[in-house]
């Protein structure tokens, strides 16, 4: 006996709309399964979880602050996917991005201007790029597997802001502690609304989603994006790079992913630590894949994704399980999101006795 | 032969294999030529909501040629390999000899006494020939056995094939020897050939009917797949014919006419292609001189000094045997390649050998790939979106807006589908279906539409007519020799030698790599092509060193 997964004759409308809800419902279920199985009053949990951290005006600011990274990685991460680019190094660009951001404000933390705050967009935008050329160049001139070298790159890059924090960037009067300088004024992202604590990091990802929307939506270059992510070949055809798509994918997606870091550390934490993220640039991956590699989507995706971190913080406390049930509930949506979208395609078949393979002829 | 095929049989006997040993005459047959050898009743397949084979009838007695005809997406394939067991039937039953069996795989079906050479072969190239047959046999008889049994069973049957050469340095003709020959090996009752001259030159084909010759007088049965109608009537003594999965008719094809037979795998009539208004070649529109381009993977094909010179109002035919250098012209042509001689092609007199592929299209040229899913168009998008594909370089002022933006404008894309789809005759159910949903003469047809469209100077087309159904072929046919009479120049890459003189004005041939002179349809005969398919490059029986040293 075999399992075997068929081509379904035609893909149902209304189940493609429904996959993402399906999967979230999915995973509450396992989550209840989860909490029965850990000896916690399951309906407590999952309000814990889901539903208490949007009850409060402050906890809502939370969400929109820990959603802004997630998004401006996904969107640019949507066009890397649609376009067959596995860009698995997000975090890696993200922490580049973020020192490239902080070499104003740390090393040369005297110059304080209005020009500080453009530039360190511009430096972090690059930086990120820059990172993510890497395994573009690798890819484009070596036929190297991106989802490798990207993934690789992301170790060297925890490690060298690990080093760089603990050594040459290591705040003078930090009695020591591996931090660097406290950013100037001229450094840090303004608020969006001077009530609450969310900074200009989620109207860049606003922005974003919109502009790469409509980029994808209606223009060529979207066009070719789609075209070169579907067939190299009938890209080469209408006369599109692939090559040059891969540069174009990674180095706006490296951009992106830089700028989510430069906007964390510089609205949120403002300063470098050894550990800036919790996992950004691969929680961004579940993100885009559940906004359907759809910028809007992604907006949707990113607040449920960033609602799954603050639920972990929140259970924590209030009863008291481990946070790493956030990284669990997160792998949990990914698998459920990619087993949705997988059977929306195809049936799956138990197959006895003879073979169905028609690959022979 | 037989005593020795009979040893190899019981050295491979621990597989479980029945000794089954046919004699020259085939007297088990001829008590039995009452019963159908093989016989399908009701025999379905059904792939979701499509009766790819709907209730197959079908019998072949022992020791005939039967001819199994049909369009393609006719059923055909779906049949046969439910027959060879690589299909399971939906419904219906399987008669061998009178009984029913089951095919499970196969390795049931070779079992049971069938052997089947499929159209694209399963072969290793980086493997000997008798490396390839070994490994169909999986038994564990020595490789040298195997050497000699292939060498006797191919001189016996007059397929020449030395056990000892690559895979990879053999035509494609050799090729199909080689799944014969391991065909034979296995002493099949039955033999399924699914259409096996559809690579092969005229002369490779009259060879191959020589055999099959042979092995029906041995008493063996050949089903034989094809949709050339000539040759049908020449080596078959019954054929049963199949349209969209039904069996259409059952007939002696001696006794139809090529028009009957065409009409019962149509169903209707097919409209006629005439080359009539043809006038006198223009200016020159291409010209390619001592073009030459290295092989870019190892089994490609080295294009070696190719010349060919085409005027405003005519149609070039390059006709030749698949994987001769084909696809490699049409890269280097439509500048999806380019070389790095600027000079060696020059497009109304502009050298564009190092242009790329829009360059050209802005020059004024239009370029149809073999391949539709995934070259020529992409199958997962709708119709509107692969004709932006091809066209939003060259009609930039209506399809895009913006500037550098590059809107795509929905509404003139939208019109543009609509006039190319109804100029063609596009059958869709909706109003801008994916491409991949289209049949394969569908989505042709759009696809040359979709150049035609823009009556373009010069038009490069690859297999335009393969895989596509007759009554959509004629009309693509038509379509290229009037755009030829409206002034553009035509080039046409085909291994159809039938469409190469139905529409050509001049005929080059490509073998390996190098390319003939042009020489006008009207003094090419189908030998002569044969001839220069086979790397004879003067076309008259004497070959060129290199030939002969390939060979």
């Amino acid at each position: 006996m075999r399992i075997e997964l068929q081509k379904r004759d035609g893909v149902s409308t209304l189940f493609a709309v429904l996959s993402p809800f399906v999967a979230l419902g999915l995973t509450l279920i396992a989550g209840v399964i989860l909490f029965v199985a850990l000896g916690k009053d399951p309906v407590a949990a999952l309000y814990s979880f889901f539903i208490e951290p949007l009850t409060e005006i402050w906890s809502l600011h939370e969400l929109a602050i820990k959603a802004a990274p997630l998004i401006l990685i996904a969107v640019g991460l949507s066009v890397c996917f649609r376009s067959n680019n596995w860009n698995i190094g997000a975090e890696g660009q993200f922490i580049i991005g973020a020192m490239a951001g902080s070499i104003l404000p740390v090393v040369f933390h005297g110059w304080q201007s209005p020009l500080v705050l453009p530039l360190m967009i511009v430096f972090a935008m690059i930086g990120g790029a820059a990172y993510a050329a890497i395994p573009a160049f690798l890819k484009a001139r070596l036929n190297t597997n991106e989802i490798l070298t990207s993934l690789m790159l992301v170790y060297v890059a925890q490690l060298f802001l690990d080093w760089t924090v603990r050594g040459p960037w290591r705040n003078p009067e930090g009695f020591n502690f591996p931090e660097t300088r406290n950013f100037h004024d001229y450094a840090v992202l303004p608020r969006i609304i001077e009530t609450g604590k969310t900074h200009w990091g989620f109207g860049f990802a606003l922005i974003a989603a919109i502009v790469l929307w409509f980029v994808m939506r209606r223009t060529l270059k979207g066009f070719e994006i789609t075209v070169l992510g579907q067939s190299a070949r009938a890209g080469r055809f209408a006369g599109f790079s692939d090559k040059k798509m891969v540069y174009f994918a990674f180095l706006l997606s490296g951009a992106l992913a830089g700028l989510a870091g430069m906007a964390e550390v510089s609205g949120s934490i403002e300063q470098l630590r050894p550990v800036i993220s919790p996992g950004y640039g691969f929680t961004a991956i579940i993100v885009a894949f559940l906004g359907r590699l759809n910028p809007l989507g992604i907006v949707a995706a990113g607040l449920v994704l960033a609602l799954t971190y603050l639920g972990g913080e929140a259970a924590q406390i209030s009863i008291g399980i481990t946070d790493k049930v956030t990284r669990l509930f997160q792998g949990l949506l990914l698998f459920f999101v990619l087993g949705c979208d997988t059977l929306i395609h195809y049936r799956i078949r138990l197959v006895f006795g003879a073979a169905q393979k028609g690959s022979a002829a | 032969m037989k005593l020795v095929s009979c040893a190899l049989r019981k050295n491979a006997s621990k597989l479980g294999e029945s000794e089954r040993c046919l004699s020259p005459g085939g007297d088990v047959e001829n008590q039995q030529s009452e019963i159908p050898l093989l016989e399908t009743r009701g025999l379905t397949k059904i792939f979701g909501s499509l009766r790819a084979c709907d209730a197959i009838d079908l019998a072949i007695a022992p020791g005939e040629v039967h001819a199994l005809l049909g369009e393609n997406g006719a059923g055909k394939s779906t049949l046969v390999k439910m027959l060879f067991g690589v299909l399971d039937p939906s419904g219906g039953e399987i008669l061998w000899k009178g009984k029913p069996v089951k095919i499970g795989s196969p390795g049931e079906a070779r079992a049971t006494g069938i052997g089947m050479v499929f159209q694209h072969f399963s072969l290793f190239e980086a493997l000997t020939v008798a490396e390839n047959i070994a490994l169909a046999l999986d038994g564990k008889v020595p490789i040298e056995k195997i050497s000699d049994e292939a060498r006797r069973l191919s001189l016996d049957y007059g397929l020449p094939l030395d056990p000892s050469a690559h895979v990879a340095d053999l035509s494609v003709g050799e090729r199909q020897r080689i799944e014969i020959v391991r065909a034979l090996l296995q002493n099949p009752e039955l033999i399924i050939l699914d259409e096996p001259t559809s690579v092969l030159t005229p002369q490779e084909a009259d060879k191959l009917f020589e055999t099959l010759a042979k092995l029906k007088a041995e008493g063996r049965s050949v089903l034989y797949i094809s949709h050339r109608l000539e040759e049908v009537q020449r080596i078959c003594d019954r054929a049963t014919v199949l349209r969209h999965g039904k069996v259409t008719g059952a007939c002696d094809p001696r006794q139809e006419t090529p028009s009957s037979l065409a009409r019962m795998m149509v169903g209707g009539e097919v409209a006629t292609v005439s080359g009539a208004g043809l006038g006198e070649p223009g200016e020159v529109l291409v010209e390619v001189q001592k073009l030459s381009a290295p092989a870019r993977s190892p089994f490609a094909v080295t294009l070696k000094d190719v010349d060919l010179t085409v005027r405003a109002g005519e149609v070039i035919a390059i006709a030749g045997v698949a994987g001769n250098g084909q696809s490699e012209l049409f890269d280097v042509l439509s500048g999806e390649v380019t070389v790095s001689d600027a000079d060696s092609i020059r497009i109304a007199g502009v050298a564009a050998g190092r242009l790329g592929i829009t360059a050209r299209r802005l020059m004024g040229c239009s370029f149809v790939p073999e391949e539709r899913h995934g070259h020529a168009a992409v199958p997962n998008m709708n119709l509107s979106s692969n004709l932006v594909l091809s066209r939003y370089a060259s009609d930039r002022k209506t399809f895009l807006s913006g500037g550098w933006l590059g809107l795509i404008n929905a509404g003139p894309v939208a019109t543009a589908t609509k006039r190319i789809s109804s100029a063609m005759d596009v059958r869709k159910s909706l109003v801008d279906p994916m491409a991949g949903s289209l049949s394969g003469g569908n989505l042709q047809k759009f696809i040359v539409g979709r150049e035609l469209d823009r009556q373009p100077r010069v038009l490069v087309v690859n297999q335009p007519t393969w895989g596509v159904d007759a009554g959509a072929a004629s009309r693509i046919r038509q379509a290229l020799i009037d755009l030829a009479k409206s002034g553009s120049a035509v080039i046409v890459i085909s291994q159809d030698l039938d469409e190469v003189f139905e529409i050509a004005s001049r005929v080059a041939v490509l073998n390996e790599g190098r390319l003939s002179r042009p020489e006008p349809v009207a003094t090419m005969t189908r030998e002569r092509i044969g001839l220069l398919m086979g790397g004879f490059h003067d076309g008259a029986g004497h070959p060129q060193p290199e030939a002969l040293h390939a060979h």
